[in-house]
């Protein structure tokens, strides 16, 4: 493509941004969705609800100690491998711990 | 003796720790709450909702800014950090008070999130105040100091916490904020009087009192070990002991805490209320 | 005998070590279960900051393998700051450090997800352009435009489905992830973070556009990546999110 082909096709690019972007209005559309993210990680000078629940147990230290089990939504997710075989995990790393902050 | 009142701006009236959850109502009708406390860490970061709500809640109602993370007992030198996210926040927002706990939370730059208690010898007392005069020079105004909670005592103590407080107070120039429900949990928990208590307690430089629930546990010898979790109603007791507070010290500024378990708005409100009929009823 | 923070510290994380000598009840007897007050105040409080932070994460393990991978988490990481809110940085990695759970190989860029969120929540405010102002440019001048982007903005690329996966966790109706990779771009329109699927070479445009690159070289990074390049898809993405804050088209 060319460099005037190329500036036409974001050109129109754009145009058809600004078209869409203003049909769908995205910030209404998250005001009817509620994950618990506004409450996340308040501070406060409570103390917790006893001596006993958490805190006392000794396995809290033992990683390998550790057994999963059955529970939750993973269960009801199937996601093998790759097709082709190889393992899913590392092939890329998240783009935003390159960039700056 | 600095009079109470030189170190806050805030009503002699009944406030509430502010909760998001709250924002539209108390911005509807805060009913008898005539002003708020928040947790200075929580707005802290660079901006959203929770710095949003808080400049509509400051154009309506005095705020008090009340921070958990300082870490005023810890061995440590105060985290320079924090303190420049604590003048940030006090210049812009300006609030009517601020206040710490005595107590620490942060050692070897690992933040724990409980206020951790702290041995009352010179040594304490000469590192509090020197964290306290560190503090007061970086806001550039006085600061109230809480007693806490206490489930134990530490054997090398040579100082009562109310003479503690008193000496604190005195070398600094900080106010004090009394936490009644801490006083009547630590009196239960360690078996002094928390009339007692109160005696002793350098009332003139109360310039606030905090009120909260708290839950009732055992300690292996069967003896009442009582939990400051704020996740209920005020204990009667508690409220008795407010009255018996406000007898001595005069008009203060009363606040009610609910951290856990935190109800609608009108079983809050309901709370404040009951802490302004404690202000009216107080003897002439 | 005195208590020093240290020794205070080493028994609250560990319930395996003694109640440090010197900690007394009221008859100046050993404090015994009163120091488990402590331990436990840390230990719940953590661990509910866990849930709140990572609520994704915890629907999908369920709370008993939740509380548990807190309670070792809280140990080996205990918070680096007073800022409960940022709360949980090094998750991702523990998930995926963990060996029983390395058959769920996607938990730890949900978890990259939901950290993103968050840190987009909390981000300073910046006031979108009005989009006209991009229609107003000519071809020529939109090629040597370098945008602005809103600090909340982040791009996170996973070989999983993490945007499907955040969606099925969080929305009643919902499809079932497919395995596929995703690349998804978080905006904050007014105070509530939006994760939105990106198209095949969005990241990468987005990316270039973030380290400062121009509409124009930022379109060769994306070709390279993804040779049918659907721009106009991108760019609705950031109009729509409020995300594009200011423009340059001088230099």
């Amino acid at each position: 493509m060319s460099n005037t082909a190329k500036s036409l096709a974001v050109a129109s690019a754009v145009a058809a941004a600004l078209t869409a972007a203003s049909t769908v209005p995205a910030a209404a559309a998250t005001k009817e969705k509620c994950y618990g993210v506004s409450l996340a990680g308040q501070n406060d000078c409570a103390a917790g609800p006893g001596t006993t629940c958490a805190g006392t147990s000794t396995t809290d230290y033992q990683g390998n100690a550790w057994t999963l089990v059955d529970a939750g939504t993973c269960e009801s997710i199937d996601l093998p491998a790759m097709a082709d075989g190889t393992e899913r995990k590392g092939s890329l790393e998240p783009l935003e711990r390159d960039l700056p902050a | 003796m600095r009079d109470a009142a030189s170190q806050t701006h805030l009503p002699a009236a009944p406030g509430i720790g502010y909760k998001p959850q709250h924002f539209t109502a108390i911005m509807q009708d805060a009913g008898r709450v005539a002003w708020l406390e928040i947790h200075a860490e929580n707005y802290m970061g660079d901006g959203g909702r929770p710095l949003a709500q808080l400049r509509h809640l400051a154009e309506k109602f005095p705020i008090s800014v009340h921070g958990v993370g300082l870490s005023i007992g810890g061995e440590a030198p105060l985290d320079p950090d924090h303190l420049a996210r604590l003048k940030h926040l006090m210049g812009w927002l300006n609030p009517a008070s601020f206040s710490e706990h005595l107590a620490w939370s942060t050692h070897d730059s690992h933040f724990y999130n409980d206020l951790l208690p702290l041995p009352y010898t010179d040594a304490s007392l000469q590192r509090i105040c020197d964290h306290i005069d560190q503090l007061q020079d970086t806001i550039a105004r006085p600061m109230l100091l809480e007693n806490p909670s206490s489930y134990l005592a530490f054997a090398e103590s040579t100082w009562s916490e109310p003479d503690f407080l008193a000496e604190i107070a005195r070398r600094t120039g900080c106010g004090l904020l009394l936490d009644v429900n801490n006083v009547f949990v630590s009196a239960t928990n360690l078996g002094f009087s928390p009339q007692g208590y109160i005696d002793a307690f350098a009332l003139a430089h109360v310039g606030e009192i905090h009120l909260g629930g708290h839950d009732t546990d055992a300690d292996e010898h069967g003896r009442p070990l009582l939990i400051d979790s704020h996740g209920r109603e005020i204990a009667d007791p508690v409220w008795a002991l407010l009255d018996y507070t406000l007898a001595r010290s005069g008009p203060r500024p009363v606040l009610v805490e609910w951290d856990n378990d935190v109800p609608d708005w009108p079983v809050l409100e309901a709370e404040a209320a009951r802490a302004a009929a404690a202000l009216e009823r107080i003897p002439a | 005998m005195s208590v020093s923070q240290a020794d205070f510290t080493r028994a609250l994380m560990d319930a395996g070590q003694q109640v440090p000598d010197g900690l007394v009840d009221q008859h100046g007897q050993p404090a015994g279960r009163r120091f488990d007050v402590y331990r436990n105040n840390v230990a719940a409080a953590l661990t509910e900051a866990m849930h709140t932070a990572f609520p994704v994460i915890a629907k999908l393990l369920g709370k008993q393998n939740m509380d548990g991978l807190a309670g070792l988490y809280l140990r080996q990481h205990p918070p680096a700051s007073p800022l409960m809110m940022f709360y949980g940085e090094d998750f991702p990695a523990f998930l995926e450090g963990m060996e029983q759970l390395r058959h769920l190989g996607y938990l730890g860029d949900v978890a990259r997800l939901e950290l993103a969120l968050r840190r987009a929540y909390h981000a300073a405010d910046a006031a979108p352009i009005a989009p006209e102002v991009l229609g107003q440019l000519g071809a020529e001048a939109l090629m040597r435009t370098r945008l602005r982007l809103a600090p909340a903005v982040q791009v996170l690329r996973s070989p999983w489905p993490v945007h499907a996966i955040w969606r099925f966790n969080t929305e009643s109706c919902a499809p079932a992830p497919q395995p596929q990779a995703q690349d998804v771009l978080i905006t904050r329109p007014e105070y509530d973070p939006l994760p939105q699927l990106l198209p095949p070479g969005g990241a990468a445009w987005v990316a270039a556009i973030q380290a400062g690159g121009t509409i124009g070289t930022a379109l060769e990074a994306a070709a390279e990546d993804q040779q049918d390049f659907d721009l106009g898809a991108t760019l609705t993405l950031l109009l729509q999110g409020g995300a594009i804050t200011g423009l340059d088209n001088k230099g």
